[in-house]
């Protein structure tokens, strides 16, 4: 008898409810996980051709980066409700909102990284007979890793936050919980969603971390003290 | 988009309790107080710790820690909570949570970035630290302490939009009234106006910022 309990008082955090709902939580997290893998990839297929166009032909620059701005000043909420003639009540819409916001941080970071390119490196790699692609894909792009990796991480982590907003058409993971919770005040859901919610955050952010420590090793080896 | 703008003209939907002008009215009235209020705790202590070089870890990652934490969490844990009988409180509060990030780090940052050379010739010259900050770090850092007023005004915009899914006022509202109603062309019109909000508070702070930059530069 003392068990249930914490449901019917409605506790904060409730270990009946955790048990007795966790397909519920596990299925609102995959959603929530797939929403964000979905954008960010398609943000960053987007956005690092966006960037290097914008490299290319100076002139698009100001039109690029004003209207991913622009976008990014949309509030979430407006942003999705937008596009709701268009994709009706869908993951997509919320993938497409997803997507638009993430751009501008990452053509953003993209364009850092390049920029941040040694230009002395860019000439030896020319002088070595590199043509534009080789040296856009063997020295420029490795060399701007850690700038658009930051930038990465930084679109996934808020792409998982705003993730939850995709509510309001039904398609937002552990945000659904917390939808369907409040008209009834459930303080467990509400809580056990939101701290998921942060720890994929923090979980993404720290997985992210490592594969930029295995893709550029070499930032570790000039770091490394006595090492040359 | 032709339903949204008959929407948007019919004038019985600009009046009365839940009208676009009462609605309005509620969004600037809970993002202007977050945002003075969030300003009057963010500023000075960035401000302060920047000229004292000190705190740069805090600073810096509130920001990070902003990003992860999602807004419509928040506004829920406060909605049920005992906060919601408190009329416009969760929801300011909410908004000074959000706001208060990217004021403090750019704040901080700011100061960092003025140059030591002239923050060392102002000592030289003989001046106290109150002294170095208010004529040589403050008019110096002006340019990124006023980009972080933009995105904490922006983000406060947002997040008091996100206030309509837990039920609280604003503009947010005539959005979620209609998906409630299943009324496209409301969803549309709401999600106009919003973004039309945002942009003007947007554009008229690059304005100020503008001016400032201007009478600076100038005098």
């Amino acid at each position: 008898m003392s068990t249930p309990n914490c449901l019917v008082t409605n506790d904060w955090i409730c270990g009946e409810y955790l048990r007795t709902r966790s397909e519920e939580l596990t299925e609102a997290t995959l959603q929530h996980v797939g929403i964000t893998v979905v954008s960010v990839l398609l943000a960053i297929l987007v956005a690092v051709p966006l960037a290097l166009l914008v490299r290319a032909r100076p002139r698009f620059a100001g039109p690029v980066l004003g209207l991913t701005t622009l976008l990014y000043t949309v509030p979430s909420l407006a942003m999705f409700s937008l596009l709701l003639p268009v994709f009706g009540l869908s993951a997509a819409l919320v993938v497409t909102g997803l997507v638009l916001y993430a751009l501008t941080i990452l053509v953003r970071n993209t364009l850092a990284g390049l920029d941040a390119v040694p230009a002395e490196t860019r000439e030896a790699a020319r002088g070595m007979g590199y043509g534009s692609w080789r040296l856009l894909w063997q020295v420029e792009l490795p060399l701007a890793l850690p700038v658009l990796m930051a930038g990465i991480r930084m679109a996934t982590v808020s792409t998982i936050a705003l993730t939850t907003v995709g509510s309001v058409v039904g398609r937002g993971g552990l945000g659904n919980l917390i939808e369907d919770a409040l008209p009834t005040f459930f303080k467990a859901q509400v809580l056990a969603a939101s701290v998921l919610c942060v720890l994929l955050a923090v979980t993404a952010d720290l997985l992210l971390l490592g594969l930029q420590r295995l893709l550029t090793p070499w930032t570790r080896i000039r770091t490394a003290p006595g090492g040359v | 988009m032709t339903g949204a703008w008959a929407w948007l003209t019919t004038g019985a939907h600009w009046t009365g309790e839940e009208g676009i002008g009462q609605r309005l009215a509620e969004h600037v009235y809970v993002s202007g107080a977050a945002l003075l209020i969030a300003s009057a705790l963010a500023l000075p202590l960035g401000l302060w710790l920047g000229h004292l070089g000190r705190g740069g870890a805090l600073a810096v990652n509130v920001s990070n820690v902003g990003r992860a934490v999602p807004v419509f969490a928040v506004l829920a844990l406060f909605m049920v909570s005992p906060l919601r009988n408190a009329g416009y409180v969760p929801t300011v509060v909410a908004l000074v949570l959000f706001a208060i990030p990217p004021l403090l780090t750019n704040a901080y940052v700011g100061m960092r970035e003025v140059d030591r050379s002239a923050v060392r010739a102002a000592r030289g010259m003989g001046m106290t630290g109150g002294q170095v900050f208010r004529r040589v770090e403050l008019p110096l850092a002006g340019p990124v302490v006023m980009t972080g007023v933009r995105s904490a005004a922006v983000q406060v915009v947002a997040t008091a939009t996100v206030a309509a899914m837990v039920g609280q006022g604003g503009l947010g509202r005539i959005i979620t009234a209609g998906f409630a109603l299943y009324d496209t062309a409301q969803v549309v019109a709401g999600a106009v106006l919003v973004a039309l909000l945002a942009l003007l508070v947007e554009a008229v702070l690059v304005g100020v910022d503008r001016l400032l930059t201007a009478r600076r530069t100038s005098g």
